[in-house]
């Protein structure tokens, strides 16, 4: 049941073929037992369990709220969580325990599905590994799988993979197992990252579409709420549910026509597939760049149009996004002073010295870095040559995809990242700013230009790991974008983890000590 | 608007009966306590500084520009659903969005908007149809967020020009009209308070006006001392009230006015100014400007220089003193608010797109249409409709509820208008300004007062019985003149015979050649003085006549 879909288990629930507070059990059970992947920082268990018992009151009653009641999903922890504790993975907020719901949040818990936990991050979302938080890096689950362990005879405990990121807790949460559905956030691919390298379904919708209320920033003009799920159609409906005008979020838009399931009958011959010829980036692995085509091909063999398309500015997304992001950060980041809210330094000699040791001790050094390149980029005498370069070509790579899809393409084929996940102690080899300018490099200029992009795990690499392909449609057309991305789900068979799974003995033995390590880091 | 609010605010603009002045004696300054008799308005007290605006070409002469920030009357927060109130407990009145807590967005609160406008088409200022928002950066304990957001690079109107007028001449009674661009209006958030304990060397802060709309004016540096300057505020203060978009007391901080002070010779460029702050009533805001053109005179005259800095007005040693001058150096590293989208009015209902929510849109015509009479217009009409002079239209608009008053009285009494004004001008305004009170508290009604104009006109009491009756109605409220007139026994004394002998008892105080009128206001005098004020005048001068030319 743990490996099922949405849809499956809200059948399951009606049918009587299990319980809310059976399925919940299970999935807090499963988390304690997968503990070693470090995927949660927070786990409800109280209020899941409690929340578990009203759904199953409701579906006895045979009045459930919808097809997510009693479902447990699991949030990135830059999202609010009324009276739970919320982080970003940071000593900043490491108290920090928010009053309200963000509005997906809401949302979701309005559904009556029931919250097992707060994932784990990068702090404050800024890097690509999951690894740049403050409760230690997240353990891809696929680490601990058949394949992996297989085809390469590498041992998970010192030879672990990367579960991508910023939101990998919420991609591992997801991919082993312990929720259905998992909330992330996308600024530059932080959801569609971590969904490629752990093998789930990541959608980040049009920006716009999905409220942001109480998501904690990273670049508000970049920042989508993205999702997590098994299957494309889960994510459809749970789009569905998330979309719409938030009075409490001014950039948000009414939803252009109400969600419904997608339609059983898309066809592909219908449609026009770009490949942008810039993506053939160099660092993309010969693996996925062959997985590319194959999907291309299986485009091309099913009838649809497959054709060359050129995004010529994407060469400069990389170092645009980088100031962007950086300013960004420098302004939400400077009511972090430990006054109202957030760590405050025991330093005490004078207000401005206890907002710089206040900020000093509670961000770490990625975080700290960007404040500083930020602010220089905002400086009066930089602004113009840096700020305001970088829009201009945020503009002119928008326009490289609105040409695109004026021209007649529905929908963009592209590798999600490089290659396959890679073994944490060779990922840590760089720094967090070289290896977030690489790995960003497919998924980023969809954040520039405000679009809906989803990732569709494809198939295991010659590792055993997920390599997951980005499809990328234009402003609004989520839904038909989703509709493309399902029959190419359809098409690839990515096998589920659960079938490749061995028993996690040697996970639970780790767990532990993995804990106590990541606890005081 | 509040009485408590009114109460204030009339302290903030008005004098009490003696303060401080400056007066030019060889460009050294001397202050002097002088005593006032009758209570003034801004307009008549400042005059004495207009020495100041004369300038010859050869000499140093001020060039003051202003910085007002007027905090809006609206009913919640510029970007937050907050209540926007005064004197609330400490942190009472702060959302989530106000205490900057993490994922909070903000969201305009139309209102402000509408008032930004509003205030826009009073100022004669361009609508821009479209405007952004910026943030503007600095760590201080009470912005939370570390940046105010603003209307750096497009403000919502620009481009405006305030009209205002002095009285000047030698009584002051010639009105002398100015302008004042206005170079924008800003929709912007206002800040916190802190509260600086040293003696446990805490800060104390307090949200409660965090977030609360304010509209940023830029006055270009088209004024040359402070009572140009106080008497644009001063007019500004009215426009703003009469608009409702801000209550406009500076007292209370509802308008702060930040002036940029520089001088120079006529013809050449501007010199280096400095920005004076801290200044709490438009009393100050004159005298600071005042002391600070004099200081920057004496600066260069002394062969020094001035330096671009803020600098703080202290209103007990009446100067500007430098401020930590952390000010000039800062870089508010702005940037585009990310989580407005750009901000748009429209012009008309035409204009509007299809499918757009009316209700959240702001058109300019609808606000064009409901601004009510400004004070400049209404000062003309006074003027032409009742022959008053144009200094009594200023004293009247100056009170708030002044004008109303008077034209309520108007409307109870045949008495002409030139008539009555003086009594609402001197008598009653006179007695307020004594008691520190506003109209709205003043113990004898306009309906009453018309009793008592009424009885005058019908000859029912003398000119100096109403005076006195007036009195005694202020002491007494409640009381009607009639009331007062019967019990104290004040009503014109008409009996011939009674008049006869007054008369004969004043012709032998005062014994006359034949013929003699010009002792006939003497007489009178006396007469009057022996009926104590109730003889019928008309009558006891034809009695008198007669007996003289006998």
């Amino acid at each position: 049941m743990l490996s099922r879909s949405i849809k499956e288990v809200s059948l399951a629930f009606r049918e009587g073929r299990i319980s809310p507070t059976e399925l919940c059990k299970k999935c807090l059970d499963r988390i304690k037992k997968t503990r070693h992947l470090n995927a949660y920082i927070t786990v409800t268990e109280e209020l899941a369990l409690r929340q578990a018992q009203q759904a199953e009151a409701r579906l006895l009653k045979g009045v459930p709220k919808g097809p997510l009641d009693g479902i447990p999903f699991a949030v990135k922890d830059n999202f609010c969580t009324e009276n739970v504790r919320t982080t970003c993975a940071s000593r900043m907020l490491i108290d920090y325990t928010p009053p309200y719901n963000a509005t997906v949040v809401q949302k979701l818990l309005d559904q009556g599905a029931v919250l097992v936990g707060k994932t784990n991050m990068d702090e404050f979302a800024m890097g690509s590994g999951s690894v740049d938080g403050l409760f230690g890096p997240v353990r891809n689950p696929w680490s601990y799988a058949a394949p992996y362990r297989e085809r390469t005879g590498a041992s998970p405990d010192s030879d672990w993979v990367i579960s991508g990121g910023s939101s990998g807790g919420s991609a591992a949460a997801v991919a082993s197992l312990t929720s259905y559905l998992a909330l992330g956030s996308d600024t530059g691919g932080s959801t569609r990252n971590p969904g490629a390298l752990c093998g789930v379904v990541a959608l980040k919708p049009t920006y716009g579409l999905v409220s942001r209320h109480g998501l904690i920033p990273l670049v508000n003009s970049m920042d989508v709420p993205g999702i997590v799920t098994r299957t494309v159609s889960d994510a459809a409906m749970v789009l569905g549910i998330l979309q719409g005008r938030d009075l409490r979020d001014s950039t948000t838009v009414p939803t252009p026509s109400p969600f419904t399931e997608l339609p059983e009958d898309f066809d592909v011959r219908n449609i026009r597939v770009g490949i942008p010829k810039e993506y053939h980036a160099p660092g993309l692995t010969a693996e996925t760049r062959a997985h590319w085509s194959r999907v291309a091909d299986w485009f091309e063999r099913a009838g649809a149009r497959v054709e060359q398309v050129s995004l010529p500015h994407t060469q400069h997304s990389i170092v645009c996004y980088h100031v962007l992001c950086c300013a960004e950060v420098a302004s939400n980041m400077a009511r972090f002073d430990g006054l109202e809210y957030g760590h405050r330094s025991r330093t005490d000699s004078s207000t401005d010295a206890m907002y710089a040791s206040s900020r000093h001790e509670g961000f770490n050094d990625v975080v700290r870095r960007r404040i500083l390149c930020g602010n220089y980029f905002l400086l009066k005498k930089n602004y113009q040559h840096y700020f305001v370069k970088a829009q201009k070509v945020r503009r002119l790579i928008a326009d490289d995809f609105r040409r695109v899809f004026a021209a007649g393409v529905d929908v963009l084929l592209t590798p999600t990242t490089l290659g396959d996940a890679a073994r944490y102690h060779d990922f840590t080899q760089e720094d967090n700013r070289a290896r977030s300018a690489q790995e960003d490099v497919f998924t980023q200029s969809a954040n520039m230009a405000g679009l809906p992009a989803v990732c569709v795990p494809t198939a295991l690499s010659r590792r055993g790991l997920p390599i997951g392909l980005q499809l990328i449609g234009p402003a609004f057309r989520d839904r038909e974008l989703l509709g493309v991305a399902r029959c190419m789900e359809r098409s690839v068979g990515f096998p589920s983890i659960g079938d490749c799974e061995r028993s996690g003995a040697s996970g639970d033995e780790t767990g532990l000590t993995q804990t106590e390590q990541t606890s005081v880091a | 608007m509040s009485v408590d609010a009114l109460e204030e605010d009339q302290k903030s603009v008005n004098l009490p009966t003696g303060y401080w002045t400056y007066t030019v004696d060889n460009l050294k300054w001397k202050k002097q306590l002088t005593a006032v008799p009758e209570p003034v308005d801004l307009l008549s007290y400042s005059l004495s500084l207009s020495l100041m605006c004369l300038s010859s070409p050869q000499q140093l002469v001020g060039v003051v520009g202003l910085e007002v920030h007027a905090q809006i009357n609206s009913n919640t927060k510029l970007f937050s659903s907050s209540p926007a109130r005064f004197s609330a407990p400490p942190n009472s009145l702060v959302s989530f969005f106000d205490a900057s807590l993490p994922g909070t967005l903000p969201v305009l609160n139309k209102q402000c908007v509408e008032a930004a406008v509003m205030t826009g088409l009073a100022l004669n200022c361009t609508i821009n149809k479209k405007s952004l928002f910026d943030r503007k950066h600095y760590f201080y304990a009470d912005l939370p967020a570390g940046y105010q957001i603003t209307q750096q690079r497009r403000p919502i109107a620009v481009d405006g020009v305030l009209s205002y007028s002095l009285l000047g001449g030698k009584t002051r009674n010639q009105v002398i009209r100015k302008r004042v661009h206005i170079k924008q209006i800003q929709l912007e958030q206002d800040s916190g308070k802190s509260l600086h304990d040293d003696a446990r060397s805490q800060t104390l802060i307090d949200l409660n006006r965090a977030g609360v709309g304010l509209m940023e004016l830029v006055m270009e540096p088209d004024m040359s001392c402070g009572e140009e300057a106080a008497a644009a505020v001063r007019e500004l203060q009215l426009i703003l009230q009469a608009l409702g978009t801000c209550q406009g007391n500076m007292s209370e901080g509802q308008l702060r006015v930040d002036a940029n002070v520089s001088v120079h010779r006529p013809g050449e460029p501007l010199g280096v100014r400095t920005e004076v702050k801290n200044i709490n009533s438009a009393r100050y805001l004159a005298r600071a400007i005042d002391y600070e053109i004099q200081r920057q005179i004496e600066v260069l005259q002394n062969g020094g220089t001035v330096h671009n800095e803020t600098r703080a007005y202290d209103s007990k040693s009446g100067e500007t003193i430098p401020m930590r001058d952390k000010e000039g150096l800062q870089d508010y590293r702005f940037m585009p608010e990310p989580n407005l989208p750009p901000l748009i009015v429209y012009e008309d209902d035409a204009s509007l797109p299809t499918g757009i929510d009316a209700c959240q849109t702001v058109v300019v015509q609808k606000i064009k249409e409901a601004l009510p009479e400004l004070p400049g217009v209404k000062r003309d009409r006074l003027v032409q409709t009742y022959g008053i002079l144009p200094e009594h239209s200023f004293t009247l608009l100056n009170e708030d509820g002044l004008v109303e008053y008077f034209e309520a009285l108007l409307k109870a009494t045949k008495k002409e208008p030139r008539k009555v004004i003086g009594w609402v001008t001197n008598d009653l305004l006179g007695h307020l300004k004594r008691h520190d009170m506003s109209v709205s508290q003043s113990p004898i009604s306009a309906a009453a007062l018309a009793e008592l104009l009424e009885l005058q006109e019908a000859g029912r009491i003398s000119s100096s019985v109403a005076k006195q009756v007036f009195q005694d109605m202020w002491r007494s409220p409640g009381k009607t003149a009639p009331q007062i007139i019967q019990e104290q026994d004040l009503g014109l004394v008409s009996d011939a015979e009674h008049l006869c002998s007054a008369c004969r008892a004043s012709l032998q105080v005062h014994a006359i050649k034949n013929g003699n009128t010009k002792v006939l206001n003497k007489l009178m005098g006396l007469v009057k003085k022996a009926t104590k004020g109730r003889a019928d005048p008309v009558m006891v001068r034809a009695i008198l006549q007669e007996k003289i030319s006998r």
